[in-house]
């Protein structure tokens, strides 16, 4: 029989931690700090009002781009919140969830051969969705002495005139990283000089704990070049319902639109409801979240550096990502010998980029009993190294 | 009031015994300044007591709570006041307000049993002069109490590792 598998799928890298979740399921008393979730469920009102979309028959295809009222809704949150001003009509189309916009948009934009840079470390999507439509993924290396921000000095470094577009996701998930207004107005020049594009991708905005996010488009022209990607998943603990969003300028927008038209159609209808009803009375629900989040981070991360795990204080989403390097075990033998041997589930730095290695992703949206519970562990484990 | 002042509330009201080391790593201020904060705050009657939050209902002690509304005739120069004083005094008397609606005060009220509230409303609360109208609520159960929800349903299983 041929072999029918594509190139392309043959060339993407399985899933890194398909190993430790099989661990994971084989131990009972786990505490994992390997879920890239909140530990919280949708708000009520939020689920009621999904329900009730399905009991008055709401259960149709909406437009491709989204429900007008919600994109209405959602232009409004975004001029609020982050001083970006998107037509909802022509610059916005509400996807399943971020995966998919940062799918279409690559799709958009990238043609065969085209370089494009990550930040490195970065979440695991990007590269297999840049591989996937033809482009060659280039990692800039963003460095714990810089408390992972890109920089204008790695950015440079790695530009040809083969690049065509830059991805960042900031607050940053593994590392926790952010770009303020100083840093993305340091490295926007470059950007604008080699006319290259921008995906950001914004799903952690709304958990940034000293002052608040700064979105990529909102500076200089910065908007011109920019696709912003966002969603409920993060702050408004949605991450089932599989809902999102991307912003860009018109002539990006209608590119994408079209590949969404034939890849998805468009988002859920019920979820598109409670996405409406997250952004018109979610607030209050969503800034309790953050403030407990930001105790926990305080609360987790001094208890690393007291064990002796070196983790610089992340300044914003809900993952702490401290180096074991001085525990002479890879990132890798340490998340799995933590599991074995002290059940407690992280993620190995390495699997978000060479620029992860010898770190471990730890998400802190777990009660704080359970974060004490697991420094305990993880001291008595460094203890016993 | 400011931020940490803010935070330090909602931290205390969650669980009063939190350590004060562990307030101030997580609010990022020294411990004196956690300790000065809960003194001015106590000093202010902002905070007014350090308690726990008991569910009865799973002890093996009988213990009744009630919502009791009042009509009221308000007094010259003290409205409800002094009414609301005198009430305030017994000892069953756990919450009182002054509200909105079709009544004017509402206690909420704890005993050993429904005979022994029965027997506090009529023999205290409706003799008394200025009070019209009672009406008892016994409570049946508690679904929350002070921000805590008891019987809470299972929540669905995350998976061990996710993105």
């Amino acid at each position: 029989m041929r072999d029918y598998i594509s190139s392309l799928a043959r060339v993407i890298p399985p899933s890194g931690i398909r190993r430790f979740f099989d661990l994971a399921e084989q131990m009972e008393n786990v505490i994992s700090l390997g879920v890239g979730e909140p530990d919280y469920a949708t708000p009520w009102h939020i689920c009621d009002a999904a329900i009730s979309s399905i009991e008055q028959g709401h259960t149709s295809y909406t437009s491709n781009r989204g429900m007008e009222p919600l994109r209405l809704e959602l232009a409004r949150f975004l001029y609020n919140h982050y001083q970006l001003e998107y037509d909802p009509d022509k610059e916005m189309i509400i996807t399943n969830g971020v995966s998919e916009a940062l799918d279409i948009s690559i799709r958009s934009i990238v043609d065969p051969g085209d370089e494009v840079l990550l930040v490195d470390p970065i979440y695991v999507s990007y590269a297999p969705c840049i591989t996937l439509a033809g482009g060659v993924p280039v990692p800039v290396p963003c460095l714990a002495k810089d408390r992972f921000r890109l920089t204008p000095e790695q950015l440079n470094e790695k530009i040809t005139p083969k690049t065509k577009a830059l991805v960042m996701n900031f607050p940053n998930n593994p590392t926790g990283g952010v770009m303020r207004k100083e840093h993305i107005k340091a490295v926007a020049d470059i950007v604008t000089d080699h006319d290259l594009v921008i995906f950001s991708d914004e799903v952690y905005a709304e958990l940034t704990y000293e002052g608040t996010h700064v979105a990529t488009a909102s500076i200089d022209d910065l908007r011109n070049r920019t696709i912003t990607l966002g969603g409920f998943s993060k702050a408004f603990a949605m991450t089932g319902w599989r809902i999102g969003y991307l912003c860009a300028p018109r002539e990006i927008t209608d590119a994408a639109l079209k590949i969404h038209q034939y890849v998805a159609l468009s988002a859920p209808t019920m979820s598109q409801h409670a996405a409406l009803e997250a952004l018109r009375h979610g607030n209050d629900a969503m800034r309790e979240m953050i403030d407990e989040y930001y105790v926990r981070r305080n609360l987790f991360v001094d208890g690393l550096n007291r064990i002796g795990l070196s983790c610089h204080l992340p300044e914003g989403a809900f993952y702490a990502f401290p180096s074991v390097e001085n525990t002479g075990l890879s990132d890798v033998e340490f998340a799995e010998r933590l599991i074995t041997e002290y059940q407690v589930a992280v993620v190995p730095g390495s699997v978000f980029g060479e620029g992860g290695i010898n770190h471990v992703r730890c998400a802190y949206a777990v009660s704080r009993a359970d974060l004490g519970i697991a420094i305990d562990r993880m001291g008595e484990f460094i203890k016993e190294l | 009031m400011d931020k940490t002042d803010s935070l330090l509330l909602g931290l205390l009201e969650k669980d009063c015994t939190t350590p004060v080391h562990e307030l101030a790593v997580m609010l990022e201020v020294p411990e004196t300044e956690i300790v000065n904060r809960k003194r001015i705050l106590e000093e202010k009657g902002i905070i007014n007591r350090y308690s726990a939050v008991i569910n009865w209902e799973e002890t093996d002690r009988d213990m009744v709570y009630a919502i009791i509304d009042l009509k009221v005739t308000p007094e010259h120069e003290h409205g409800y006041d002094r009414i609301a004083e005198k009430i305030s005094w017994f000892s069953q008397v756990q919450s009182l307000f002054l509200k909105t609606g079709t009544h004017d005060l509402q206690l909420v009220v704890k005993g050993e049993s429904m005979h022994e509230i029965a027997a506090f409303v009529a023999e205290h609360i409706a003799p008394m002069d200025q009070v019209h109208e009672t009406v008892t609520h016994i409570i049946m159960k508690t679904y929350k109490q002070n921000g805590i929800v008891y019987h809470e349903r299972e929540k669905g299983k995350r998976l061990p590792f996710s993105f």
